[in-house]
């Protein structure tokens, strides 16, 4: 997992409520091999105008003009800004795998869908939680100047708007530790690969019969 | 000090590490592999440069998107092609052992395992499959998990767990004859609910468990995650042991005697403490049929489909309400008076030789009724598939109209081409009778192979103990 320290870059506002899982990556597409590539595919039925399919070239598609991200001024952004429940309904991991692979590292948002909050933090992505008048005057101040850029400093759990004023936000130590340090959950348990090869080497002593070997 | 349960054994002798909070590091000694959810966790650990921490705990098959006909023409629909090529490719690059799709030892991944002796008591086993819990009938503890943490397991050997609590099922007293043990987990999930489960491990303890063969105790296992748990479990006895002795990949020799003296100890300790207990009379248990969109929506074969009016919970009335106008049922009828449009016999909870010898037995001298479109029957596997024909069980089923495929999940999850269209109704010897599970607007009635065999050539449902008097 990519380590994440500072972020400073354009942001996207996405002003919707309770916008679902199945809305960032829709169902058909998670007959996919890949963890990767749903980028073209996120917000699959905003973002076109017709109806999507796995296999499609996406660059052929007709774009829907009012869709916040095929808007020029926000093409780059690796900020989402958007509202409250972000996130909510399936479980599905492709959700936050679309947002990062179209090039989102930060969301920021009142509130966040536990499941998708905990799943963003297993792929590289950092959920901010800001009060709802802070993220109210936030997309205001998008609103106003095209160009609009945020400074998120994870280490000092800080958002920097470009007149200088700094939102504090809240995160959970453990999760920063990792985030800081890229270490997804795969990487937290190598790093007590020595205990594993010595709980093995026990293991082996007293119940060999566990380790037949299928190759 | 108070005893441990079957369950506490399987977890302490497999704890890496535990943390203060009570999340510990499970080592998983048999991690099983299938097309549909490993190729994220095979991309995962590629992208990480990582390679699999142990390839030789490892057995792949692909099950979920076979076909079960015409195999010798490949798989036509492009994408489950893609994702069966996939998983050969995983499994070549980083030295896996797959039973490929035209392999004898192919089949479901919940059959082969036990069949080749890759599952072996005291083991953790796990599968990015939530019916993994089927493993459970060794003595073993086994579970589902998710993509990522297929992927987990792959680089790690170990999985993130906090241990869950403990509950015995206990099924006492005999079953009767013509009583199976599907009908006994049937049974049993009506009795408790699809949530009863939810946070434990369930262990299924009793004479009528005792008294069932392994391929039955697999089917009572399967079943545990419908009823909420992710694990359930069998004491191991001397069943247990010589359905192990001589497969493939069970030990042999000197190394055989020591892990059976081992095996031995898998059991609850006589004073141990569950956290709840249930009991169920064997005796009064009756071939089951489920009316509704839930595994708890069961009810004896010769009793009525339930009047939500009945019910005074409103949320549970909806719920029926909901399940009868999707099932196209009407309150009250006699579960002898539905009609399936077709029969599939098979799938991971009744897809083994005793089911189709049991369906065989029903079907025998018979013909399929003339009301039904389409009765299947798929083996678990190939080496079930042999057994059968050894048997002459095939000839049974094809006289009698049946269509005799090849090994996979086929129409219990319809993710090839063997499917209900939409309004059919089916008499199913899988596991879930969800809206949609086999096929867009199908209609699923759960039963044992038994009574889907006795459906499929009387036509509707009907007392198999009582068609074998006729
Ligand atoms: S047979 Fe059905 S339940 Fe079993 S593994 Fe296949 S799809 Fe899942």
């Amino acid at each position: 997992m990519e380590k994440f320290s500072i972020i400073d870059g354009i942001v996207a506002p996405l002003d919707r409520a309770n916008v679902d899982t199945d809305a960032i990556i829709p169902k058909q597409f998670l007959k996919s091999i890949q963890r990767t590539g749903f980028g073209p595919n996120l917000f699959d039925e905003w973002r076109y105008l017709d109806s999507g399919e796995p296999g499609m070239d996406n660059s052929n598609r007709p774009l829907n003009p009012d869709f916040v991200l095929n808007q020029p001024r926000y093409q780059g952004a690796q900020i989402l800004l958007a509202r409250d429940n972000f996130g909510c309904g399936s479980s599905r991991e492709h959700a936050p795998w679309a947002l990062l692979d179209y090039g989102f590292r930060v969301i920021i948002a009142p509130g966040f869908a536990d499941i998708f909050y905990n799943n963003c933090f297993k792929n590289g992505i950092l959920p901010v939680v800001l009060d709802a008048e802070v993220v109210d005057q936030l997309f205001n101040e998008v609103a106003a100047q095209p160009g609009y850029r945020l400074k998120v400093d994870l280490q000092a759990q800080a958002v920097t708007t470009p007149d200088g004023t700094v939102h504090p936000f809240p995160v959970d130590a453990f999760r920063k530790h990792c985030l800081l340090n890229g270490l997804d959950d795969i990487g937290l348990t190598l790093q007590h690969a020595d205990e594993i090869r010595a709980y093995e080497a026990r293991r082996r002593e007293q119940a060999p019969w566990l380790f037949s070997d299928m190759t | 000090m108070t005893g441990k349960t079957l369950y506490d054994k399987l977890w302490d002798t497999h704890v890496v590490r535990s943390d203060a909070d009570g999340t510990a590091l499970i080592y998983i000694d048999r991690h099983l592999v299938h097309e549909v959810t490993s190729p994220q966790a095979f991309e995962g650990l590629r992208l990480a440069g990582r390679k699999p921490w142990r390839a030789d705990s490892i057995l792949a098959t692909p099950d979920h998107n076979v076909p079960t006909t015409g195999r010798e023409q490949g798989i036509t629909d492009p994408v489950a092609r893609l994702q069966v090529e996939t998983l050969d490719q995983n499994c070549a690059k980083f030295g896996i052992t797959e039973f490929k799709m035209n392999d004898l030892r192919q089949g479901i991944v919940h059959v082969i395992s036990p069949e080749e002796g890759a599952t072996l008591p005291g083991m953790t086993v796990v599968c990015g499959d939530s019916h993994t819990s089927t493993h459970g009938a060794f003595g073993a503890l086994a579970h589902g998990i998710g993509t990522s943490e297929v992927e987990h397991v792959l680089a790690t050997q170990c999985l993130l767990q906090k241990k869950s609590k403990n509950m015995r099922v206990n099924v006492d007293g005999k079953t009767g004859a013509g009583v199976t043990a599907k009908d006994i987990v049937l049974a049993i999930i009506g009795e408790i609910g699809t949530a009863g489960g939810t946070g434990y491990a369930i262990e299924f303890a009793g004479e009528a468990i005792r008294n069932l063969s392994m391929e039955g105790r697999m089917t009572v296992c399967n079943m545990a995650i419908e009823a909420g748990a992710r694990a359930g479990m069998v004491a191991v006895d001397d069943k247990t042991i010589d359905y192990v002795r001589g497969r493939p990949y069970a030990p042999a020799g000197a190394m055989w005697e020591r892990a059976v003296a081992a095996w031995r100890e898998l059991h609850s300790d006589a004073d141990a403490l569950f956290d709840q207990e249930v009991h169920i009379d064997a005796t009064t248990i009756r071939p089951q049929v489920t009316w509704g969109t839930s595994p708890e929506m069961v009810v004896p074969v010769d009793g009525r489909v339930p009047d939500p009016q009945q019910e005074p919970d409103p949320v549970r009335r909806e719920g029926m309400e909901r399940a009868l106008a999707y099932m196209g049922l009407e309150p009250g009828m006699p579960i002898t008076a539905i009609r399936p449009d077709k029969v599939f016999i098979g799938s991971c909870t009744n897809g083994r030789i005793e089911d189709l010898r049991a369906a065989a037995e029903a079907v025998r001298g018979r013909k399929v009724a003339a009301g039904i479109k389409q009765a299947l029957v798929v083996p678990g596997s190939g080496l079930v598939k042999r057994q059968a024909e050894q048997e002459g069980l095939d000839r049974i089923f094809i006289e009698a109209g049946f269509e005799w495929r090849d090994p996979g999940c086929s129409m219990c999850l319809a993710m090839n081409a063997d499917r209900l269209e939409p309004g059919e109704r089916c008499a199913s010897t899988s596991n879930r009778n969800f809206e949609g599970r086999q096929g867009q607007g199908g209609r699923t009635h759960l039963v044992s192979p038994a009574m889907a065999a006795a459906a499929a050539v009387t036509g509707h449902f009907v007392d198999v103990r009582q068609m074998n008097q006729e």
